[in-house]
């Protein structure tokens, strides 16, 4: 039965190199099909480590030094740099958001209600007359604030049942190979919507209910990693010497399985932040009046002819931190994954 | 094959089952008693009664899911509380709706994005590539309700050309197609530009192969071997990516629907939502599931036709 369900993973080396940047449209079918081969090629394979701990620290400093240097290849790549900058920019508006925007973001105006453009409101007002530029501003920080714990909580909880999936017996496997595809039968944005209308939207929540639909995706990926890993020398050996389960999974099978599913968790970013703007734009995401982008988009889709502004500015941020976050994501990919680089090169 | 279509059957019916019984799981943590939320605030004590007997909420819960499970599989939905239209008759009325909408969707992006990747390889690293490659990206996170909105804007209400709401007239197919142009393209730009990269980088790693050595060496004209040869070997992964992706087309089509208030499954189960329509959430989801499922199935058994490995036989 594992065979065969690993089997299924050849033909997606195809699709591989593609692991698209809007993961909604392919879910898992590339991720989950993506070995991750750099599991093995990765600079931070603690491998080493293992053969000869009495030298650990001429090892580190080259080991870094080789990071460093990866991550100034991404930093050069123009693509890279500029998702780099974008994503710096976003960060930066969410940190410094009370510093930079001309107005409280919730402060309700009536009479300036649906304004253009103009030097008092940058972008205009939207229906409350509330500034939609303060509100695009800090409608930075509840995307951050949504979407990185979302995929947080997706990793921790898709790495616990992927490496015990992975290590276990095949009958422990095969129950967890059922749950992944089972959460995985609906999609994403419909189960969300469902558990949101029956329990109602929270703020708290919704990190969890977005990260849920990620964990079949990242266990997979660590299930197919785990499964190659665990063959290898260093797990029969400290198997040997009388190691627990828990300490062969968490110690010697974690730490070299878990570098793909950071460049997928890091390509999943943009992907969350559309997944909240689009359910705070059916009312269901974050509540209002917190600035989320989703919101400010809802409006404008709500008063789209009166006021056809909101709609252009709240889409052009939404679209330049997809866009930010997926460049620098692909790049790190690139970078990071050897094999998808040299096969790619998308 | 044979025994691989059987394998690939079983674990989507257990799977479906799963997901229907996680499913019933879920609707049973909704707060408040299903009579009252089903029948409202003014029913009457004995109405409820009747109700809950009848429906079989007084019996013990695994009893509940036999009856949901028997239901299901005669292919009731039960009865929508708002309008008492069965629940079936009301999907398979916006189903169609649906699926022409996938399946234009992909049939668009089809026809834009794999010339768009040929050409963009065809042209590898010069300017044009470039911007092709740049603009694929663009399209990629554009997300699609927003490029529905964008859509919208432009050629509903600034210049008016296409309608902005709803399906079309019943029986007037050139209305019910201006309706559709919309949508589809809203739905189909994110995946002209995937399937772009995509093709691009088949017919890449398909150009360094013997036989397109060979094809050159007899003095084919390169027009000849880009199209005839390269790309029919390089559609294969493309092929079996457009098939995992039309499940998942799903999901983008609700928040189109929504968007251009296009009857449809997406549509009907965000109205129960907001109405608080239970069966017909219900109702909708399990539809869903079915569909989903049932793509998958066909998008593996497509995979193991192109690549016969994939059956570990």
């Amino acid at each position: 039965m594992a065979d065969f369900k690993d089997s299924q993973k050849n033909p997606g080396s195809n699709s591989q190199k593609t692991s698209g940047p809007n993961a909604q449209k392919n879910p898992g079918s590339n991720s989950q099909k993506t070995p991750g081969p750099s599991s093995q090629k990765n600079p931070g394979s603690s491998e080493t480590g293992e053969v000869k701990p009495e030298q650990p620290e001429p090892r580190r400093s080259l080991k870094t030094k080789f990071k460093a240097s990866k991550f100034k290849k991404v930093i050069t790549s123009p693509m890279g740099f500029l998702g780099f900058i974008i994503v710096l920019i976003i960060i930066l508006l969410a940190i410094f958001a009370p510093l930079i925007a001309p107005y409280d973001p919730l402060e309700i105006n009536i009479a300036h209600m649906l304004e253009g453009s103009s030097s008092r409101f940058i972008m205009g007002t939207d229906n409350l007359g509330r500034d939609i530029f303060s509100r695009i501003i800090y409608g930075s920080r509840i995307a951050l604030m949504v979407a990185i714990p979302a995929i947080i909580f997706g990793v921790i909880v898709g790495m616990f049942l992927g490496i015990i999936s992975g290590y276990s017996t095949e009958r422990v496997d095969s129950f967890f190979i059922v749950l992944f595809d089972t959460m995985r039968s609906l999609p994403a944005i419909i189960f969300a919507i469902t558990v949101l209308a029956i329990i109602g939207p929270s703020m708290y929540i919704l990190p969890i209910i977005m990260g849920i639909t990620r964990v079949p995706i990242y266990g997979r990926l660590i299930r197919a990693s785990t499964l190659r890993v665990k063959e290898n020398e260093y797990v029969t050996a400290s198997r040997a010497l009388g190691g627990s389960s828990l300490s062969i999974m968490f110690k010697h099978i974690l730490p070299n399985v878990i570098a793909p599913l950071f460049i997928q968790a890091a390509m999943d970013i943009p992907v969350m932040i559309t997944f909240e703007a689009g359910l705070s734009f059916l009312g269901l995401g974050v509540p209002p009046p917190t600035p989320s982008w989703g919101h400010i988009l809802r409006t404008g889709y709500l008063n789209v002819r009166q006021a056809p502004h909101i709609v252009i500015y709240g889409g052009i941020a939404l679209i330049l931190a997809t866009l930010g976050f997926t460049l620098l994501g692909e790049t790190l990919r690139d970078v990071f994954d050897p094999k998808l680089q040299r096969r790619g090169n998308l | 094959m044979f025994s691989y279509i059987l394998r690939r059957a079983t674990l989507i019916i257990i799977t479906v089952l799963g997901a229907i019984i996680l499913l019933f799981i879920l609707f049973q943590f909704m707060p408040g008693d299903m009579a009252t939320i089903l029948l409202g605030p003014r029913a009457s004590e004995s109405l409820i009664e009747d109700y809950r007997q009848r429906m079989w909420l007084d019996r013990p819960v695994y009893m509940q899911l036999a009856r949901f499970l028997g239901n299901i599989l005669r292919g009731d939905l039960g009865v929508d509380v708002l309008n008492y239209i069965p629940v079936s008759r009301l999907i398979m009325n916006v189903l169609p709706n649906t699926i022409i909408l996938a399946v234009s969707s992909i049939f668009l992006a089809c026809l834009i994005g794999i010339p768009l990747g040929v050409f963009s390889a065809a042209n590898r690293g010069s300017p044009i590539d470039l911007l092709t490659g740049m603009l694929s990206i663009s399209m990629i996170t554009i997300p699609h309700f927003l490029a529905g909105l964008l859509a919208l804007l432009l050629f509903a209400v600034h210049l008016g050309w296409l309608p902005a709401m709803g399906g079309g007239a019943a029986g007037e197919p050139l209305d019910q197609l201006r309706h559709l142009a919309l949508p589809a393209f809203s739905l189909a730009l994110g995946w002209v530009g995937y399937l772009a990269r995509l093709t691009r980088a088949t017919v890449l790693e398909e150009l360094g192969e013997d036989y397109v050595r060979t094809a050159r060496s007899k003095g084919l004209p390169e027009k000849v071997v880009l199209y005839k040869h390269v790309l029919r070997c390089s559609l294969i992964p493309v092929i079996a990516v457009i098939g995992v992706g039309f499940g998942n087309l799903m999901g983008g089509a609700v928040l189109i629907e929504i968007v251009f208030h296009r009857p449809g499954l997406g549509y009907l189960i965000y109205n129960a939502i907001q109405t608080r329509n239970f069966p017909v959430l219900q109702g909708g989801l399990i539809v869903t599931i079915f569909l989903y499922a049932l793509a998958n199935f066909i998008a593996d058994l497509s995979y193991s036709y192109i690549d016969p490995r994939v059956r570990g036989e």
